[in-house]
């Protein structure tokens, strides 16, 4: 027998601000394979066609689902509906502007972290069009890559306790998106740079170490190690500093 | 008229994936002011879902010594088989190259060439040493060479996420969260761009000296797609709906051999270019039988269509969603596994239960990517609208012709991005914007009244109930294989749903940025796009790439070696074919040398 199941689901329009922030209940049958994406286009399609929600490759690539499932932040794409309860609770992602019921604004915020943390490869060197390309070694490409694998998803924020109290802290995903530059051999900012940057509260310092991030990352990415590898170069940069003035 | 906000710019550029920004780009380094619309965060558009690569004939790596442009332009020229412009794809190979370096000097992490020891397909791979540190590459289908520029499994990612820093370097202004509704014109030329807000439903103008469109493929019109949930054709509609721009071989359809069953994700071609295999419900692996050279790596349309004749002759594996095949890559080894098809090791565990490192994975060919689109001049100038641009998967340049070959999309999209872009740039800069005001409204208050009728409920019709009819007439007589019989019922059922779709009733209020509005305001040209396919797919008796009529199973370049051109007038219920010549330059049309002209008995296609 197929289960009944029960989503209990955060509604809140902001064009009806007069309408308080509330749970409301979708029952329906589950099927073989479901996930939250079916899930969430079925109750939109055949319950409540204005339920907000943001969706785009579905496949775990572009970082859009993030949400609080039973209250921890996932993509809701991947989650399967045999790995929950009969009762599941949906809430959007805190930290980011609430745009209606499941969909926030995480493209806003990304964005100007991203413009904060200057995030592009600085290099005033002009391309060669006729020139070889630089050589690069592969376990370098590789390790730029695996910082590089973020989907600015936001689940890292959604469940960071500095993120939740302080807003312009940059967070596992910023930190770990200048961990990306770092280690690029392309990108010619120096140490004392990168601390204008990041080596503040509402940067690398601002982490009290509580890891939820590492632990919310859907796709793995090493948030523990570019936030440690982080901390150093910008506490010796740090010193560096001090010792300079 | 009321309040709206109006935005003036250079360049409007309509889409921010990769062919878009790549454009943007261009024009932001020219000195002009643009503007790039985006439905979503520019960093997850669809562009960011490709895994497998971009294909450059840079020829560093041991497989691919000798690769040079000649022979990329041949590969992408038998691909389309013959129905591509020889001008475009000559640009196009010719400046790949330096566009993939370009790349890597902005910040793409590229997959570079090592001595660490590999095997392929039983052989040990040999690295030459001087070549260590450049720019590597992999196998892809329907190539001589190994050409495939990649990033692990994130190449559209990566190189979606440098360009996207370069859009920021150059401070390029981006509005995400908003939807084109129509393009502003007067039937000669265009003006810019009437604009919804996603976030609150208020329509805005948008006036540019030049508009690009530049939104992507329409795979979600066949439901079952690799395609984002985004990529619904709005940008080829709205072209379309002007009366004046015609949309080029709408037939012309890419099915990819391995979506997964049944969640359609796609499963890259990297997989069986890094060696893996198809096999039946027998374990027994069926390609080299049908294509003995080329295997499992002939060209897409080739390989989805050996699957489903395959699976017709009994050697499907059964599933509650459909007979399906598997893809083997367990001989792949872990470590392979688990970094450079990483992705797909991801998307089977996660939404299959599968480990691929010790399962076979279900796969069926599955609509995939669109050849057809705004058809374009070689400099991405759309027909019939002056200051109107499209590039990248929206347009028909046209580089792929009847079939596309893996990786030549990618590349594309920022290959064009430059070439375009340039030529965008430089005709911007001798253009004056001088548009009247009452166009500006008029325009504006159509998409008014098209809210507001919907608004009022006046109509009976559900619109997720014709989505899906329109959806299933696709799948079903649109597919792999075709025959008048099945195209015609199509065409039927799909004039059918157009008028309905006049009479859509929204069940919620459809006020601010309700998305059910947002849906019915686009369904009514996702279904003339869908009818346009089936129209010219009817008409087009030959095979040709991924058009195959079973009824007439050879290419017939006498009478076929034309490009369909569709327009839909005004006030029209179907759209108006017209041919152009394909143009000709270096190669005249042969055999492919893999597919059904070549290989053997096996080759008859069953009814």
């Amino acid at each position: 027998m197929a289960r009944e199941l029960t989503f209990r689901i955060m509604r809140y329009n902001p064009e009806t601000p007069d309408v308080k922030p509330h749970l409301q209940d979708f029952k329906l049958k589950e099927e073989p394979g479901m996930t939250l994406f079916v899930v969430l286009n079925k109750i939109r399609e055949e319950q409540d066609s204005s339920l907000r929600f943001d969706f785009v490759c579905r496949a775990s690539i572009c970082g859009s689902c993030g949400m609080l499932v039973n209250g921890r932040p996932t993509l809701a794409c991947r989650t399967l509906t045999k790995d929950l309860s009969e009762v599941t609770t949906l809430l959007p992602l805190p930290v980011f502007k609430l745009l209606g019921d499941l969909s926030v604004d995480t493209g806003t915020w990304f964005r100007e972290m991203s413009i904060r943390t200057e995030s592009w490869v600085h290099d005033d060197s002009e391309f060669d069009p006729t020139a070889e390309e630089e050589r690069m070694d592969n376990e370098k490409a590789l390790q730029i890559y695996e910082g590089e694998r973020c989907i600015e998803c936001g689940c890292c924020i959604g469940g960071c306790a500095t993120a939740n109290i302080r807003p312009d802290f940059i967070g596992a995903a910023g930190i770990n998106r200048i961990a990306r530059f770092m280690v690029d051999p392309r990108d010619k900012r120096t140490e004392q740079e990168y601390f204008e940057v990041v080596g503040s509260e509402d940067g690398v310092f601002g982490c009290i170490g509580l890891m939820a991030c590492d632990d919310n990352c859907p796709v793995g990415v090493p948030l523990r190690g570019q936030i440690a590898y982080v901390r150093r170069k910008m506490a010796s940069a740090g010193w560096k500093m001090k010792v300079k003035s | 008229m009321g309040h709206y906000d109006m935005f003036v710019t250079d360049v409007l550029v309509i889409g921010a994936g990769l062919a878009g920004e790549r454009a943007a780009i261009e024009s932001a380094r020219n000195g002009l002011n643009v503007t790039l619309l985006s439905l979503v965060p520019p960093r997850r558009s669809h562009s960011s879902a490709a895994q497998g690569g971009m294909q450059a004939s840079l020829g560093n790596t041991a497989m691919g010594k000798g690769d040079n442009p000649d022979v990329h332009f041949m590969d992408t020229v038998k691909g389309s088989d013959w129905g591509c412009e020889q001008d475009v794809a000559r640009l196009f190979a010719d400046t790949a190259p330096i566009v993939m370096r370009e790349m890597a000097h902005w910040g793409v992490p590229w997959n570079r060439v090592s001595l660490e020891k590999r095997i392929y397909d039983g052989k040990e791979i040999h690295e030459d040493p001087d070549k260590v540190g450049l720019i590597s590459a992999r196998n892809f289908g329907g190539t001589a060479k190994w050409r495939t520029c990649y990033t692990s499994d994130g190449t559209g990612h990566t190189v979606l996420y440098t360009m996207d820093s370069i859009v920021q370097k150059y401070g390029i202004t981006v509005h995400d969260r908003v939807e084109a509704l129509s393009l502003i014109h007067d039937g000669e030329t265009c003006y810019g761009a009437i604009v919804r807000d996603l976030r609150n439903g208020e329509l805005r103008v948008y006036t540019a000296k030049s508009t690009v469109i530049a939104t992507g493929g329409y795979g979600r019109l066949y439901g079952a797609s690799t395609n984002a949930v985004i990529n619904e054709g709005t940008g080829m509609s709205i072209a379309y709906e002007t009366g004046v721009v015609p949309l080029g071989n709408m037939e012309a359809v890419q099915f990819h051999p391995t979506g997964i069953v049944p969640s359609w994700i796609l499963i890259t071609e990297g997989a069986r270019g890094d060696g893996g295999y198809l096999l039946d419900k027998n374990g027994y692996r069926f390609m080299p039988d049908y294509e003995p050279n080329k295997k499992e790596l002939a060209s897409r349309d080739v390989v989805s269509r050996r699957m489903i004749q395959h699976i017709r002759a009994g050697y499907g594996v059964d599933s509650p969603y459909g007979q399906h095949l598997w893809l083997d890559i367990r001989h792949l080894g872990a470590k392979h596994i688990n970094t450079n098809l990483r992705e797909i090791a991801t998307i089977c565990r996660e939404f299959n239960g599968i480990d691929p490192v010790h399962e076979l994975i279900p796969v069926r060919p599955t609509q995939h990517y669109s050849m057809g689109g705004i058809r374009t001049n070689i400099d991405g100038q759309a027909y019939g609208l002056k200051n109107l641009y499209a590039l990248g998967e929206a347009a028909c340049w046209d580089l792929h012709g009847f079939n596309r070959l893996g990786g030549n999309s990618l590349a594309e999209t920022v290959v064009a991005g430059k070439i375009v872009g340039e030529k965008i740039a430089e005709f911007t800069k001798d253009v004056t914007l001088n548009v009247s005001t009452s166009l500006v409204e008029d325009h504006l208050l159509m998409q008014q009244k098209r809210i507001e009728n919907l608004r009022a409920k006046k109509g009976t019709e559900n619109v997720y109930e014709l989505r899906n009819r329109m959806e299933t007439a696709l799948n079903t007589n649109v597919h792999v294989f075709r025959t008048q019989e099945h195209l015609q019922a199509a065409v039927d059922e799909l004039r059918e749903l157009h008028k309905r779709s006049k009479y859509i009733q929204l069940r919620g209020d459809g006020n601010g940025a309700d998305p059910e509005l947002a849906f019915a305001l686009r369904l009514p040209g996702m279904i003339r796009l869908a009818l346009t396919i089936a129209t010219g797919a009817l008409a087009r008796t030959e095979s040709r790439g991924s058009h195959f009529r079973e009824d007439y199973p050879k290419r017939d370049d006498e009478n076929w070696l034309k490009r369909t051109l569709a327009y839909w007038r005004e006030g029209a219920s179907e759209p108006e074919l017209q041919y152009e010549p394909v143009k000709i330059t270096e190669s005249q049309p042969g055999d492919r040398g893999y597919g059904e002209a070549t290989a053997g008995a096996k080759s008859g296609v069953k009814q």
